[in-house]
């Protein structure tokens, strides 16, 4: 049976396996499309919209659609890559992001597309929201602040009965990501430090290991985000 | 208190999926979840901590903290307020002694406020504990709250008047009112009750059924317009151990009530309506999800499918059709808008909180449970009796081309007749308004906060045909110029919610605030741009109704509500339709506000911003400027 499946980004041609989603499929093409919730191995949630693509004048997100054949998908567009831009600036202005006392700064792709995206100053005014810090954690800082809620730790962080270590709380703008006090406790250092490595911004931090990694020798200090996937 | 959490999740057999029940009736006992009842939740139904209060947390009847002996949950939609809710609620807090969004001292009273109760026409409402109160005056609360103080139950303050039709049957006893104000087709008194069902499916396949359905073109009643023939049968394709069939009773668009009237008045063919889409799709689960705040409806309606399975309506071999085997049940919601979207509204069944699923896959392919699931509007449900019963063409009879039947509108707002008003689609928005008594109309929102606003002013000239491309209606706005235009899919399209604006009412600063409040409470909050938008841009307009608008800033609103649409779901595409649609068709309304068109802010008014603090220190300040 053919599994292979062919069909377009921006008029270049990607050939993938039936079940893919687009993302991962560009990908494998050497084709970038900017994700932020979307984290491999995890099942996909379209929360960021960041991976908004267009495909017969409908936005879908490219994380959660499958591919199929013959799709033409528009991605690098000017009106698309306004639209990233536009929620790169949204979630800088929602939180409180001081990229320079942050431990995750050159590791943090909220702050790797904002310099991949040239955002200067946000067009929305900043919020300022008042936001907490929970420390409480043996192992783990939680820091509000940073958080762009999306989901990863939720999913990804779980124990052996699948019970997640982390989960929403609230709704709206209110919403909050917050970590179980109970489980959190137990947490082995080693799932602690996977939530660290989960989290795409530095909201969820692992105690005493803050700048274990230098600052200019950090992911995103040399070469910008998505040029490890971009032929 | 350990004993009685484990009883109420013993009777849902500790299952997880059955957490909204669990909770309810947890609320039921101790009116909130405290943590250690979380604690022993979390043994029994093998989930963390967090993961209950997330369901908690979510929905808007449910509480962490305690609340009052008596909760009062005050409805704060436009209409409502355009009837003196404001009055209602400064009287409700002197009265409690308590402010809104806490409970009194003595924790006899807790006040909230609440988005659209679907009593549009009898407001403002409010719900004390499950009951409905409507027509609140200042008057009726210093009584109401006299007699609960005195200790009356709010069952026994609501006895002195119960409404009309069903709103008096001894299951309901509601203060609610059906104010039908005109009947065709689905709201027919004299129908015989599920002849359908007891004498026309045995002669009919079931996919003879469904081909009835198609070739009528009965589109969904809910708002979405979607095909209902095609979606049952999608529904019957996927191959499945178990389909099911729900019906979405969780109308939450403020302005719509048309399905409270229905589930008053003719459950049974709504339930009908279920059964034959069963039959088609072969569906042997069926759940009706119904909003939090039809609660006074639950004991009537489970009466009504007690009724029915003593008469082989649901159960096994339904009306002697062998192996057809299919039963209801109702679930309650928890107050939350967004679970009116039909993966949403399965999540919360699920147990969890709200939030739309992606599609693909669709809840016809993968719904509840992952099985197959059928949503339709009740609406829809009680249309497809009529249809099965009178034939396709019968239907054909009634609408336009492209709009067949009849459609229930919800009318509030500046008008002598609020109500329930079945007209055929084609019915033009003067039409409606002369039915309804209105007069002096400014306009008119056709489709609920999540329409566009329209007036006729212009839109070429502004350069803005590009932009109304972008904005597809769920609803509308209408303006007086435009008033001929019509309801159906090709023109207007709509869930029923028409309100009405006459001209002393204050569009953006009354009605486009309303609702942009409205968006802002019920976002689930799951996309970065549905969570934060709305919020940002009704900062900005009140930004230009407060004086410091320049032009720029109505620019600004255009192109930020088009990041808006890339949200995963319909609620959230439409968040900044109020504000969007109102530049695009009111425009001249924004331009009131802007400062000579100014281009900048450049004024700071020192002595107007140093008002309070003159007033408050009883002199004026002393400034040594120009």
């Amino acid at each position: 049976m053919n599994t292979t499946i062919k069909f377009k980004i921006d008029g270049r041609e990607i050939i993938a396996e039936k079940g893919q989603t687009i993302v991962e499929a560009a990908k494998a093409n050497g084709v970038y499309i900017p994700t932020l919730c979307n984290f491999e191995g995890l099942p996909p949630k379209g929360c960021c919209r960041m991976c908004t693509i267009r495909i017969s004048n409908r936005y879908m997100t490219s994380c959660t659609t499958p591919v199929a054949e013959g799709m033409e998908v528009e991605s690098d567009i000017p009106e698309i890559t306004d639209f990233r831009k536009g929620i790169v600036e949204l979630l800088f202005v929602s939180g409180n992001h001081f990229c320079p006392a942050c431990e995750k700064s050159g590791n943090c792709e909220l702050q790797a597309l904002a310099y991949r995206f040239k955002m200067m100053v946000p067009r929305f005014p900043f919020l300022f929201p008042q936001k907490g810090i929970d420390a409480t954690n043996p192992k783990i800082i939680k820091e509000q602040n940073r958080c762009i809620l999306c989901k990863r730790c939720i999913k990804g962080i779980k124990d052996d009965e699948g019970r997640s270590y982390f989960a929403y709380k609230n709704r709206g703008n209110k919403l909050e990501v917050v970590l179980d006090e109970k489980m959190g406790k137990e947490i082995t250092d080693a799932l602690a430090r996977k939530a660290m490595d989960n989290c795409p911004v530095g909201s969820i931090i692992y105690k005493e290991l803050g700048y274990y990694q230098p600052i200019g020798k950090r992911k995103y200090d040399k070469k910008p985000i998505g040029s490890e996937i971009e032929i | 208190m350990k004993n009685e959490i484990i009883t109420i999740t013993s009777k849902y057999q500790d299952d997880r999926h059955r957490l909204m029940d669990i909770l309810i009736d947890i609320h039921d006992l101790y009116g909130y979840v405290s943590e250690a009842d979380i604690e022993l939740l979390s043994e029994r139904l093998g989930m963390s901590e967090v993961e209950i209060n997330e369901t908690i947390t979510f929905y808007h009847f449910f509480s962490r903290t305690p609340r009052g002996q008596f909760n009062i949950f005050l409805n704060n939609s436009i209409t409502a307020c355009m009837r003196g809710h404001d009055l209602v609620k400064k009287a409700l807090e002197e009265a409690c002694g308590t402010t809104f969004g806490s409970v009194s001292q003595d924790g006899m009273f807790g006040l909230y406020s609440t988005s659209c109760i679907g009593m549009n026409d009898q407001g403002p409402s409010a719900i004390i504990n499950d009951k409905v109160f409507t027509n609140l005056t200042t008057y009726r609360v210093m009584k109401l709250v006299a007699d609960l103080k005195s200790g009356k139950s709010p069952d026994e303050a609501i006895y002195e008047s119960t409404g009309d039709g069903n709103n008096s049957d001894p299951y309901v006893r509601a203060m609610v009112f059906n104010n039908i104000r005109k009947r065709m087709v689905i709201l027919d008194k004299d129908h015989i009750k599920f002849e359908v069902v007891r004498s026309l499916l045995k002669g009919h396949s079931p996919e003879e059924i469904i081909d009835i359905v198609e070739n009528s073109n009965l589109r969904g009643r809910g708002g979405a317009g979607f095909p209902t023939g095609l979606k049952w049968h999608f529904g019957r394709r996927v191959e499945s151990e178990h389909r099911v069939i729900i019906c979405n009773a969780d109308e939450g668009e403020p302005g719509t009530f048309k399905d409270r009237v229905l589930l008053t008045e003719f459950p049974d063919l709504v339930f009908e309506g279920m059964v034959i889409a069963a039959y088609a799709t072969g569906a042997d689960i069926g759940l009706v999800y119904l909003r939090y705040e039809y609660r006074y409806l639950y004991k009537f309606l489970n009466h009504i499918l007690d009724k029915m399975r003593k008469e082989g309506l649901l159960g096994k071999n339904i009306a002697g059709i062998k192996e057809f085997n299919f039963d209801i049940r109702i679930q309650l919601g928890a107050g939350a808008y967004v679970c009116g979207e039909e993966s949403a509204l399965i999540e919360s069944l699920e147990g969890k909180r709200g939030e739309p699923r992606d599609k693909p896959p669709f809840p016809v392919e993968k719904g509840y449970l992952n099985y197959p699931t059928i949503v339709n509007n009740v609406e829809t449900l009680a249309t497809t009796v009529r249809i099965v019963k009178n034939g396709a063409d019968w239907f054909k009879g009634f609408g336009t081309k492209d709009s067949l039947g009849t459609k229930l509108l919800s009318v509030s707002g500046d008008c002598k007749f609020p109500g329930i008003y079945e007209v055929e689609w084609g019915t033009s928005i003067r039409e409606v308004i002369e039915m309804s008594g209105a007069d002096d109309v400014q306009a008119v929102q056709v489709g609920g906060p999540s329409g566009v606003m329209i007036s006729v002013k212009d839109i070429d000239d502004l350069g803005t045909t590009e932009l109304m491309k972008w904005y597809k209606p769920s609803g509308m706005m209408v303006a007086q110029k435009t008033f001929d235009r019509k309801l159906s899919y090709s023109d207007l399209p709509t869930g029923g919610s028409i309100m009405i604006f006459n001209n002393k009412r204050d569009l953006l600063k009354e009605v486009v605030m309303n609702f942009m409040d409205f968006f802002i409470e019920e976002s689930c909050g799951s996309c970065s741009t549905c969570r934060n938008l709305p919020f940002i841009m009704k900062q900005k307009l009140q930004k230009i109704l407060d004086g410091h608008g320049v032009r720029k800033d109505i620019d600004d609103l255009l192109s930020w509500g088009k990041i808006i649409k890339i949200s995963r779901c319909g609620l959230g595409q439409t968040s900044a339709n109020p504000i969007v649609s109102s530049i695009l068709n009111f425009r001249y309304l924004y331009e009131q506000h802007v400062k000579a068109m100014a281009d900048f802010d450049n004024v700071f008014d020192l002595e107007k911003s140093v008002e309070a603090a003159n007033s408050f220190v009883g002199r004026k300040a002393n400034f040594h400027h120009a």
